[in-house]
């Protein structure tokens, strides 16, 4: 639901880091989202249009790679996909888990001139 | 201007790893690999607040709920009922209007609002920001009532010292496994308008078996800021807390 808040910073990271490596043209920005985190990508792709407007990163790609969500269960200990929401072990039924990867949000790379 | 939170600085958590010519289609472009966690700059800035807080010995705590569930009720009957024992500070999270920031004004208690606009959390720099309008030095416990969302304020580290839920029992038993990012974050889940019981269909004990099959450690309890029923034991949560936090 934050995807507004969260897509102006990573425009704000782009053009830092363009600025930074003297790059005059941003080609592309990579972003991983993990799919326990509450953010929908295609929200982020929609707000990056609007966000990057006037900026050096007005054209640019934006890539969204997933991250799967991955949690282990407190009960039987074992390690199990897990789906945005719905933290049920699929090995022992327990409600119990610890996440252990998906709730990311991270600027990877970026392509630039 | 804000030194603490480097408002216009660059981003200084990020490391930068090699940034090597690669050379692709057009033959100019390069790819520079960053890994920087979007979130870090708040997680940085909540650290700060934290820290803030432990050097005053200031109790935080960041109420969130669903819109309605009483989090501004209950902080009037708080502040009220504790005026005298407990000295408070509020910060009142809201979308648009200060009728919630009115509420608590009424009490006599300072709080400052802050409008998040189209904003669905408070995040830390706006905690760190809204609190200079208080004398730290001189509060005991610092209220952060987060905006109504169970999803977004999960995410943002505010520097509190515990996150609580209010969950009204006009919601639905099933609350804690529809949002269990948020109901595995909180430290204590208050289960409010009790004195509703009578006319509703809610599962008390089933809601309260969902909220410790989700985290198993959390407390709980069960009130009312109609009927008063059940605020004396979050009153003794709260001096308990505060009491840990001073030692
Ligand atoms: N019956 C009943 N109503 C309550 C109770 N606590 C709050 N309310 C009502 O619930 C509504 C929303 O409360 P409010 O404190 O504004 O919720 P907030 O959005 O979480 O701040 C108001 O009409 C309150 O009077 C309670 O314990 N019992
Ligand atoms: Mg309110
Ligand atoms: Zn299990």
């Amino acid at each position: 639901m934050h995807e507004l808040s969260l897509t102006q910073n990573i425009v704000e990271l782009a053009v830092q880091y363009a600025n930074r490596n003297n790059a005059v043209a941003i080609r592309s920005i990579t972003v991983e989202i993990g799919a326990l985190s509450g953010v929908v990508a295609d929200a982020v792709a929609f707000a990056f249009d609007v966000c990057s407007k006037g900026t050096m990163a007005e054209g640019a790609r934006l890539d969204i790679r997933r991250i799967a969500g991955v949690g282990r269960c407190l009960r039987c200990l074992r390690e199990s996909q897990l789906e945005a929401l719905t933290h049920v072990c699929p090995l022992c039924g327990s409600l119990a888990l610890e996440t252990m990867q998906g709730q990311e949000m991270k600027f990877t790379e970026m392509e630039v001139d | 201007m804000c030194i603490d939170c480097g408002c216009n600085s660059h981003p200084g958590s990020a490391h930068q790893h090699d940034q090597h010519g690669h050379h692709h289609d057009g033959g100019t472009s390069r790819t520079i690999r960053i890994e920087e966690d979007l979130l870090a700059k708040n997680n940085r800035l909540a650290a700060s607040n934290r820290a803030r807080f432990r050097a005053v010995k200031i109790l935080a705590l960041n109420l969130v709920s669903s819109p309605g569930s009483g989090k501004t009720s209950l902080l009037e009957r708080t502040l009220s009922d504790l005026a005298g024992r407990i000295t408070f500070a509020v910060l009142e999270g809201d979308l648009q209007t200060t009728n919630d920031a009115d509420r608590i004004a009424a009490t006599g208690v300072p709080v400052k609002q802050l409008n998040t606009g189209a904003g669905c959390h408070l995040d830390a720099h706006m905690v760190g920001h809204g609190v200079e309008a208080f004398d730290l030095e001189a509060t005991d416990i610092l209220m952060i009532e987060n905006v109504g969302n169970l999803v977004c304020p999960a995410a943002f580290d505010l520097g509190e010292d515990h996150k609580i839920v209010v969950l009204s029992v006009t919601e639905g038993e099933d609350k804690p496994l529809k949002y269990p990012q948020m109901f595995q974050a909180a430290d204590l889940v208050l289960i409010n308008k009790i004195d509703l019981l009578p006319y509703l269909q809610f599962n008390l004990e089933q809601c309260k078996e969902f909220t410790r099959q989700v985290n198993p450690l959390v407390e709980i309890i069960e009130l009312s800021c109609h009927s008063g029923e059940g605020l004396a034991t979050w009153y003794d949560w709260l001096s308990r807390e505060f009491i840990r936090k001073r030692a």
